[in-house]
């Protein structure tokens, strides 16, 4: 049997997290269908019908799924289900909200937060913000799964030719209504799909200071995060958070400016490829797991890595 | 107004775990333990709701062996009114700890459960949505508010990206994420009054609910450590390691 991706997408766009999660469904089978459930999405099964790793797209276009409302979505994956012998979606907000309620109805356990695929039925997922990893088993006959997708390659949308077919399911159940949404509007790259990203944590000592971090964050093309203690304090909304509580990113770069390294953060970043700390606190342990530490006031520090990328970008 | 809120003992926050050197687990001996902190939120929100008389009992639900009381009293501290104990000595995941409390629910009829959106010790993320599956009720996941409109409540949800209000039926499960309230402090006098609160312990056989393991554990490792780097002396040298050795700026 197929492998199902649930993708994840705005309607208009792909959101990057599916492509990860394709790839990790094709580490199960070689076979590998989409499903797009949206409202005038025809835009992002086209996007994915140029993916070689797909054989199929199916697409059911209705108002009732414009907003991902997850008792509407998992009643038709849950009928699509019975071709299926696994079901991705990625560990989003989007993924975790949809995908247990999908296992509920079909009464299997569902194994989150992938981050290697063994065989088909084994896997590891992290535990415990990620100090330890859980090599697990499924016994039930299918399997609903949502991936980390740090942990998986994007594949590429280039000359693929995967089918596109229409389905007509849908079932609204109309226990939830959308009311409205509050996005955050930037032009500087989600930290999901960040290649540079820079923290401020407590040390920032206040919301309005992280505009030093803004302004190097656009001289590099990165994306501005927080530590949970920074989202506490209210310096930063809840979105910027990166630890167990938050977001997990892994990127090329990961700059913490005044961040202790609370293992509940650390979980959200120890996979970046390099790690630079800045911190007054020489103990702190944040510099266990940076590649570059430098020890210092990160108000004297900020301007002048500032002025020194201007520097080596001219 | 009844409202519903399970709770989890697990290894407190601050507490850095081991990993069995037999790999078959974490090892939970002589472990701090505590209230799983989402679930800490929950029912500061239940007595919240409380106070504004918009509630008026408050039942808490824990799964787990005999010191899952402890947990109950914790929470009965906070402002509960009575507790559930569900025991058992076995693991029980996910699936199986919706199915319990579906179970308790139907005896129990609340209007809202509000519980926390993951245990941070399997960081699972799923029973709300279990739960609210099984019994065919609305979901509002990783609230950061809530407000009870009569017959409806109009949950705020943390998503990427921002946030999302969706207005959903009462019944309705709700799970807590961070913002949604800071806990209080139990106070000496509410610790002593939860003494003489009702906890009513049953087994999940007296449900019959047999706990399954679906999902079966093969190993626990630690994940690969990383080496420290080194400490710079300066933002140029910083920036030389970055830009020329490691060419990524």
């Amino acid at each position: 049997m197929s492998v199902l991706v649930l993708i994840e997408h705005d309607n208009k766009n792909i959101k990057s997290s599916s492509l990860n999660t394709i790839t990790a469904a094709k580490k199960i089978d070689k076979s590998v269908h989409a499903v797009v459930l949206g409202e005038n999405c025809s835009n992002v099964a086209e996007q994915l019908s140029k993916c070689e790793d797909l054989e199929e797209i199916l697409i059911s276009d209705d108002a009732i799924f414009k907003n991902h409302i997850a008792e509407n979505v998992s009643t038709v994956i849950v009928e699509l289900s019975k071709k299926y012998s696994h079901i991705l979606a990625p560990s989003s907000t989007f993924g975790k909200n949809i995908m247990p309620r999908v296992a509920a109805l079909l009464d299997v356990a569902q194994i989150s937060d992938i981050i290697s695929v063994q065989n088909d039925n084994t896997f590891i997922r992290p535990i415990y913000a990620g100090n330890a990893n859980l090599k697990v088993q499924s016994n039930d006959n299918k399997k609903i799964i949502t991936v980390r997708t740090t942990n998986f390659e994007a594949t590429k949308i280039n000359n693929g030719k995967a089918k596109i077919t229409k389905i007509e399911k849908k079932e609204n159940t109309e226990l939830s209504k959308f009311v409205k949404n509050e996005l955050n509007k930037s032009d500087r790259p989600e930290l999901t799909s960040a290649g540079i990203i820079i923290s401020g944590g407590r040390g920032m000592e206040s919301g309005k200071n992280f505009t030093l971090l803004e302004e190097i964050a656009d001289k590099l093309k990165a994306a501005v995060g927080a530590s949970r203690a920074a989202v506490d304090a209210g310096f930063v909304p809840n979105d910027y958070q990166v630890g167990q509580t938050g977001k997990v990113v892994a990127p090329e770069l990961y700059i913490a400016v005044g961040i202790s390294g609370a293992i509940q953060h650390l979980a959200g970043m120890k996979d970046s490829k390099i790690i630079v700390a800045i911190n007054k606190d020489e103990e702190a342990p944040i510099f266990q797991v940076a590649d570059y530490g430098i020890v210092g006031d990160l108000f004297k520090i900020l301007p002048e890595l500032s002025k020194e990328i201007d520097k080596i970008k001219t | 107004m009844k409202i519903l809120v399970p709770v989890k003992r697990v290894v407190d926050y601050n507490v850095k775990i081991k990993v069995k050197s037999d790999n078959s687990g974490v090892d939970l001996e002589n472990v701090k333990m505590s209230m799983n902190p989402f679930d800490e939120i929950a029912i500061e929100e239940a007595v919240r709701l409380k106070e504004k008389k918009l509630c008026d009992e408050i039942i808490v639900i824990s799964i787990g062996s005999s010191t899952s009381e402890e947990t109950l009293r914790t929470a009965l501290a906070i402002g509960a009114d009575k507790g559930i104990l569900v025991e058992t000595n076995q693991e029980v995941q996910p699936l199986e700890v919706a199915k319990i409390l579906k179970e308790i629910i139907k005896k129990n009829n609340p209007d809202l459960v509000l519980m926390g959106k993951q245990a941070i010790d399997d960081d699972s993320n799923q029973t709300g949505q279990m739960l609210s599956a099984l019994l065919g009720w609305a979901q509002g996941t990783f609230a950061s508010k809530i407000e009870i409109k009569g017959k409806e409540i109009d949950v705020t949800r943390e998503i990427d990206g921002g946030l999302e209000t969706l207005n959903m039926k009462l019944p309705a499960i709700v799970t807590t994420d961070l913002r949604l309230n800071e806990p209080r402090y139990a106070s000496l006098p509410n610790i002593m009054k939860a003494k003489q609160k009702p906890i009513e312990k049953i087994k999940p056989e007296d449900l019959n609910i047999e706990i399954k393991e679906r999902l079966k554990t093969l190993e626990v490792t630690e994940p690969p450590k990383k080496e420290a780097g080194i400490k710079v002396e300066s933002v140029q040298e910083l920036i030389s390691k970055l830009h020329e050795k490691e060419k990524i700026i």
